[in-house]
């Protein structure tokens, strides 16, 4: 079967791309080894953030990927079918506090050189901290509040994002992983081999996350991403006491880190449910699963100090996601340097969610020749930041 | 000496701790009732001893002399009211896995955080009944039959005056049973196999149950001695409905053909106070998963649940609406209701160390239990393999395992099932999740991925972590979209207990936790 595009991963990233490329007028076929919304996207918060962002390419593609949810819902709610669960697109807000004397500093500056970059970030008293969120420990040190910090339920903005794909004329294929690149070696991929048959395609859009690097050998060319692993607790459902999102000023630092061992900041916030999530630890050891007990004890630790209340607080169930993790903290978003006819759109690590609709506009642009609205240079897999990795 | 760990103070924990201390082992036994005994022996608190004890529990003698064997042994720790929250793979394979648990009231607020790393591991986690649900199953004066019978066992109480018990499987008769012993009047025993699957089932066990005189003893004890004449009893019928305002009311009966299909203009009403229904079981199997242990879907078969990838030839093009839908080439659903830890004939599960044994393995009965726990503690215990005992145990367990095939043969659940819901019926309580929504989910996004469907719908994700809706939504799913693809099983879940963030931070840390 031919379309004009393949996308490989049906997550986040990937049924964004499909509904842009789908909605550019493309004949569009989604690929995945297994389900949609079946790996990152279903292990995750579903977190849009500026607050842990820094001036770069990063932030103007998080600004506009934040721009572009903020009107999803309207465009959706006249193509999808009634059983797509809502979006749960609420812009609640990012707290980020310190808790100690050390970090009060940082937080301060890291704030004032976003607000230079156009973000939102308020410096609040430890009092104003408190009439956000009065179940805080009262001994913050530094506390900004940054109102565009928005979120999604990742798995429905997944299936929405796809069924409205489907509805512009796009295909699923569930269960179909990529064996092999059609025709075998040759400079120019025109399709690609699955364990359910032969798909051929003018453009060929990897977005596989963290098995990117897997299926991109596959195909002929080479990407560094590796899996990142991120732990997420659930609690027992609880009376609502966590207004927004919630961080400790260590997140940044973790984000940004490359160190393979342990680290863990909190990241607390309600559900609809009732349920807290309390993130977050990344790790690197491969596609390893199994629970880190460590992580989950550090994780319930600092919680605990940002909101002393969560002591009697239960776990009730943990998410071990695997991220798509490049060593210069950047997705990568255009043509593959090597293989002509390939193109990718992953490595977005945690921020995949937030960052998805933003990188399926630029990719879509790239694609069909249109003029980018974002510069495309800094996301080029072709960057030579990546090419020592 | 050997440390042996054994998780479950059922039948079958039991039996392996006892066989382990033979074996001269240094015996773990943790459990998380107060009490050992698990489901199957259910008995009074001390306080209020019955001298009618032995007449209601099967196998009591078993009970008292396993347990005292267990209990006064110099080289038995007995552990009631351990919470085993986690279990955590040895990294290098030259251990059993660790197992973190509390002890204390679950509700309290300090309970001992504590650690145990054996050298071999029992799990005999056991069962816990299975409710299909139906149109009022979520009322008041539903209960399960487990529920129903540990009401009349322990506290002498029955759940209602008029009781209608129904499901699938033996386990209905005592059920029955245990409600006339406590003063209710049952209205009605319906078994939804009818009596051509039921024969059938049976005989294909033949060999095996006729084998075992005892179990059948036991079974025909249960018609001709206590129910018959004072209990009606049908196969192929079932509870379709239950009626009522604040309560249960009446049932609705309906004949139900051998795929459980309810068979239209067959529907009565019977009115009740009370409905006491049982499926079969369900193996609580997280500990095990934890531990990393296979599981098997089929009695014969080890095979480790989920698929990877699909045959080619499956693949024949896609519908209009572009969503791939369920190809009736593609390779059978899993059958989550018959997944169980897969063990060889010494118990042994995929990992080494780690042995399973009762109905994690297979719902065969207590008496099957009793026999796979000694062989299991025994092997754990490093007990000589040589010894005639074992082989004798391996055919007794060879014979149940025939027994267990032919109960599926004849009580298993049939796909017929779903056609009693309505789109208004409860399928997830926890989360009040309706069957039509879960299938306009299911139609809407073609999911095949249990992970993504829990969080679009909801369904598992509230207190009971899905352990009453479970395998009910896989196999609700497995049947419309195709078996799930991301080899995902709704038994999994690493955190196997609530744990307080308190009691997290009081875990040792881990250059305490590993010390050899």
């Amino acid at each position: 079967m031919h379309s004009d595009a393949i996308v490989i991963g049906a997550g986040a990233v990937g049924a964004a791309c499909a509904r842009a490329l789908a909605g550019a007028g493309l004949t569009v076929t989604v690929l995945d080894a297994s389900g949609a919304a079946a790996g990152t996207s279903g292990q995750g918060e579903g977190n849009l953030l500026v607050s842990d962002k820094l001036r770069g390419p990063e932030l103007s593609l998080a600004m506009r990927s934040l721009e572009l949810w903020d009107g999803l819902q309207r465009e959706l709610d006249d193509e999808l079918p009634p059983g797509i669960p809502p979006l749960e697109y609420e812009r609640k807000g990012g707290l980020v506090v310190a808790t100690t004397d050390d970090g009060a500093a940082p937080l301060l500056d890291f704030a004032a050189q976003q607000r230079a970059a156009g973000i939102d970030a308020r410096p609040l008293t430890a009092a104003e901290a408190l009439d956000l969120e009065p179940d805080l420990n009262p001994a913050v040190t530094a506390a900004v509040f940054y109102p565009e910090d928005a979120q999604v339920q990742p798995v429905n903005a997944t299936e929405a994002l796809l069924a409205s794909a489907r509805a512009r004329g796009a295909r699923t294929v569930f269960g179909a992983r990529v064996i092999a690149a059609l025709p075998a070696a040759s400079d120019r991929l025109t399709g690609v081999r699955t364990t359910r048959g032969d798909f051929t395609a003018d453009h060929v859009i990897l977005a596989a996350g963290p098995w990117s690097g897997e299926v991109a050998a596959c195909l002929g060319a080479s990407l560094p991403v590796r899996p990142r692993r991120g732990v997420v607790l659930v609690t027992t459902r609880m009376p609502h006491r966590i207004f927004h999102k919630v961080y400790d000023a260590d997140y940044v630092a973790a984000v940004e880190s490359d160190a393979a061992s342990l680290q863990t900041s909190s990241v607390i916030e309600s559900t609809a449910g009732g349920t807290v999530l309390v993130g977050s630890s990344r790790q690197q050891r491969g596609f390893d699963d199994a629970l880190d007990l460590t992580a989950v004890r550090e994780i319930a630790e600092k919680a605990t100090r940002v909101f002393p209340f969560l002591a009697g607080a239960s776990v009730m169930r943990v998410y071990g996601g695997f991220r798509p993790f490049l060593p210069d903290h950047l997705p990568v978003i255009g043509p593959d340097p090597a293989v002509a006819g390939l193109w990718h759109a992953t490595g977005h690590e945690g921020a995949g969610i937030g960052l998805a609709l933003g990188t399926a506009e630029l990719l879509r642009d790239l694609v069909t020749g249109r003029a980018p609205q974002l510069e495309p240079g800094a996301f080029a897999p072709s960057r030579g930041t990546l090419a020592a990795a | 000496m050997t440390r042996v760990a054994v998780v479950g103070a059922g039948p079958a924990g039991l039996a392996a701790a006892s066989a382990a201390l033979r074996a001269g082992a240094e015996v773990t036994l943790l459990d998380a009732a107060a009490a050992t005994g698990g489901q199957y022996w259910r008995h009074l608190p001390p306080s209020r001893p019955a001298a009618r004890e032995a007449r209601l529990h099967q196998g009591w003698r078993d009970f008292t002399m396993l347990s005292r064997a267990v209990a006064r042994h110099p080289r038995a720790t007995v552990i009631a009211g351990a919470q085993v929250w986690a279990v955590e793979p040895c990294a290098f394979g030259d251990r059993a896995p660790t197992l973190q648990y509390a002890v204390g009231d679950a509700d309290g607020s300090d309970r001992d955080v504590r650690t145990l790393s054996p050298d071999a591991l029992v799990l005999a986690t056991g069962a816990h009944d299975l409710t299909l649900p139906f149109p009022g199953w979520d009322l008041p004066g539903v209960f399960t039959g487990g529920a129903a019978q540990a009401l009349a066992k322990s506290e002498r109480v029955a759940v209602g005056e008029r009781v209608v018990v129904a499901g699938a499987g033996p386990f209905l008769l005592p059920v029955a049973a245990s409600l006339l012993s406590a003063g209710a009047e049952v209205a009605g025993v319906f078994e939804a196999s009818p009596a051509g699957t039921l024969a059938a089932g049976w005989a294909s066990g033949a060999a095996s149950v006729a084998a075992m005189p005892h179990k059948l003893g036991e079974l025909a004890g249960y018609v001709v001695g206590q129910l018959r004449g004072r209990v009606p009893y049908r196969a192929g019928a079932g509870v379709i409905a239950a009626h009522g305002i604040d309560r249960v009311e009446a049932v609705t009966v309906a004949a139900l053909d051998a795929d459980w299909r309810p068979i239209p203009g067959t529907e009565r009403v019977i009115a009740c106070d009370a409905v006491a229904v049982s499926h079969g079981f369900t193996p609580r199997l997280e500990l095990a998963i934890a531990a990393g242990c296979a599981l098997a879907d089929d009695f014969d078969k080890l095979n480790p649940a989920g698929l990877d990838g699909l045959d080619p030839a499956h693949f024949d093009g896609l519908n209009p609406a572009g969503l791939d839908r369920l190809n009736p080439a593609e390779p059978a659903a899993p059958r989550p209701w018959s997944r169980f830890v897969a063990v060889d004939d010494d118990q042994r599960t995929s990992v080494p160390r780690v042995f399973a044994a009762g109905e994690v393995t297979g719902i065969a009965g207590a008496d099957a239990a009793l026999r796979e726990g000694g062989l299991a503690g025994w092997l754990a215990a490093g007990g000589d393999p040589g010894d005639r005992r074992v082989a004798a145990a391996r055919r007794r367990i060879a014979r149940y395992r025939g027994f267990a095939r032919a109960l599926d043969a004849a009580h298993g659940i049939r796909p017929g099932w779903t056609d009693w819901l309505t789109r208004e019926t409860t399928v997830c309580r926890c989360e009040e999740l309706s069957y039509g929504r879960l299938t306009d989910v299911l139609e809407a996004t073609g999911s095949r991925s249990i992970r993504a469907l829990k969080l679009a719908t909801r369904a598992g994700l509230g207190p009971c972590q899905g352990r009453i809706c479970g395998r009910t939504v896989e196999s609700i799913a497995a049947a419309r979209n195709g078996a799930p693809l991301d080899g995902v099983v709704i038994d999994r879940r690493p955190i196997a207990a609530p744990i307080r963030f308190s009691e997290l931070a009081r875990l040792p840390h881990p250059e305490e936790r590993h010390e050899p």
